[in-house]
């Protein structure tokens, strides 16, 4: 059982930040004591608990040799841990658990001209959804995947790009403020244009490759599976997976947008009837 | 015409670049694992029921592949297409080559059973094996694994293993992962090429 959740190839530095950021949000759910904090708490806690065994137990191992083991983890990185930890809203609570000189020295950073605007290009929704749907092709070509699976810095660029660009993307859909509170909280009918316009090409990449009659990425072969499977089989399910559940994210992010959408209305209708 | 001649600078520039970027060297059939790969190092132990390291092969171009001899597909075919690349080779060049046979199963393959199945395909093939561990420890050295099937009524079981082919320079250094997708000619066209880079 200990052995399970051992990384299969520790990273220090990903081991301590997250370390770092399970400790600033309890320290700030400990200071802030409001009972409304724990639903949030249980997603943020869910999504760091998912993308941290997604990339440092012995679920990596199964990634490294199993091409659908491999999607569930892109899926973990990518969509569902940073989804569950947008979704939580969590700027406030880190912030009160975050000592003072680290907190300003955090807002300084962030209000730096080159981050700022880094950050702003970045949350466009043309770039962001770009991005969010070139980055998951981009390590899906084949040649790509291969070097991607083989060079063990490549591998973890590959990782952590999905799950930084994971966390940018569902950072600005799930803002849950009203729009235009800041210039990257966009209107929420236009985030939900851009979840539904991501939804095609993942259908479509997914089906390309579950209904592929060959294999396409021949580097589980070449690196051998973690247990006897079926080369297609093992494909066919990497593609079910990069399909159906990435998909049917768009849709939860809608509803989630919505239920945003009705609470601006009431607060909005609450402010103008005094 | 100045313009032109910027922009197809401009394209030669981006499109050595992109080689560049992957790492590969399009005159090698197989594909350039130099810097990619670690050292081959490795305690296992030799058809003698000895120690071996990669001290024993050192000087030699050591060609290592993971199998099993009850395989009943991609080992024979591998070991057969190497044994026949070896034989295009001059003499003098086949004898600075060693296949280092790594059997994943050590539960079925002991010293014997290995040094009956290498000896088949010729005195430059080595089989090697451990315990679960020296094997865990070389196969997550080059990012490979391999797993065991459930048994049939016979206690016959399946192996997965990598099925790549990796070669290491006289000094242990990582070169290159011949593709299962090589030509017999392929194959000794890129052993002669490191063997000549190498003397």
């Amino acid at each position: 059982m200990l052995s399970q959740l051992a990384p299969w190839e520790p990273l220090w530095p990903l081991i301590a930040l997250f370390a770092l950021a399970l400790a600033a949000y309890l320290a700030g759910i400990a200071r802030r004591r409001r009972a409304r904090d724990i639903p949030s708490a249980l997603a943020f806690l869910l999504g760091l608990g998912l993308m941290y065994a997604a990339m440092q137990t012995r679920f990596d191992y199964y990634a490294q040799f199993m091409f659908f083991m491999h999607r569930i983890q892109h899926l973990a990185l990518h969509h569902l841990g940073p989804f569950l930890i947008a979704l939580s809203a969590p700027s406030a609570v880190l912030a009160a658990g975050t000592p003072r000189p680290l907190r300003t020295a955090g807002r300084r950073l962030a209000a730096s001209p080159p981050v700022r605007i880094g950050y702003r290009f970045l949350q466009q929704p043309v770039i962001a959804g770009l991005l969010f749907v070139g980055l998951i092709g981009f390590w899906l070509i084949p040649s790509v995947h291969f070097d991607a699976m083989l060079d063990a810095r490549l591998y973890w660029i590959m990782n952590l790009s999905m799950a930084v660009d994971g966390l940018l993307f569902w950072w600005f859909m799930l803002d849950p403020r009203p729009p235009g509170t800041t210039p990257v909280t966009r209107g929420v009918g236009l985030r939900i244009l851009v979840l539904w316009a991501l939804m095609p090409p993942q259908i479509a990449l997914g089906a390309w490759i579950a209904l592929s009659p060959e294999t396409l990425f021949d580097v589980y072969a070449v690196c051998g599976r973690a247990w006897p499977i079926s080369p297609l089989l093992d494909q066919q399910l990497g593609g079910l997976i990069t399909w159906i559940p990435a998909a049917m994210m768009s849709l939860l992010a809608t509803l989630a947008l919505l239920a945003f959408a009705f609470r601006h209305e009431r607060e909005r209708n609450r402010e103008s009837t005094p | 015409m100045i313009r032109h001649h910027a922009s197809r600078f401009a394209l030669a520039a981006l499109l050595a670049a992109g080689l560049a970027a992957c790492g590969n060297d399009p005159a090698w059939h197989g594909h350039d694992i130099r810097g990619v790969m670690p050292d081959l190092a490795f305690t296992l132990t030799d058809e003698n029921g000895e120690t071996a390291n990669a001290a024993d092969t050192a000087g030699h171009v050591r060609v290592l592949f993971f199998g099993y001899t009850h395989c009943p597909d991609i080992c024979p075919v591998t070991l057969g297409r190497l044994s026949a690349a070896l034989g295009e080779l001059p003499e003098a060049q086949r004898d600075r080559v060693r296949v280092l046979f790594v059997s994943v199963d050590p539960e079925r393959d002991g010293p014997e059973e290995l040094a009956a199945y290498t000896d088949y395909y010729g005195p430059r093939f080595i089989g090697l094996t451990g315990t679960r561990d020296q094997l865990d420890e070389i196969t997550k050295r080059y990012r490979v694994t391999y797993g065991y099937g459930e048994p049939d009524a016979d206690g016959f079981y399946t192996v997965s293993h990598s099925s790549g082919i990796f070669v290491f320079g006289p000094g242990g250094e990582a070169r290159l992962l011949i593709n299962q997708s090589q030509s017999v000619p392929e194959i000794a066209a890129d052993l002669e090429r490191l063997l000549a880079r190498t003397e």
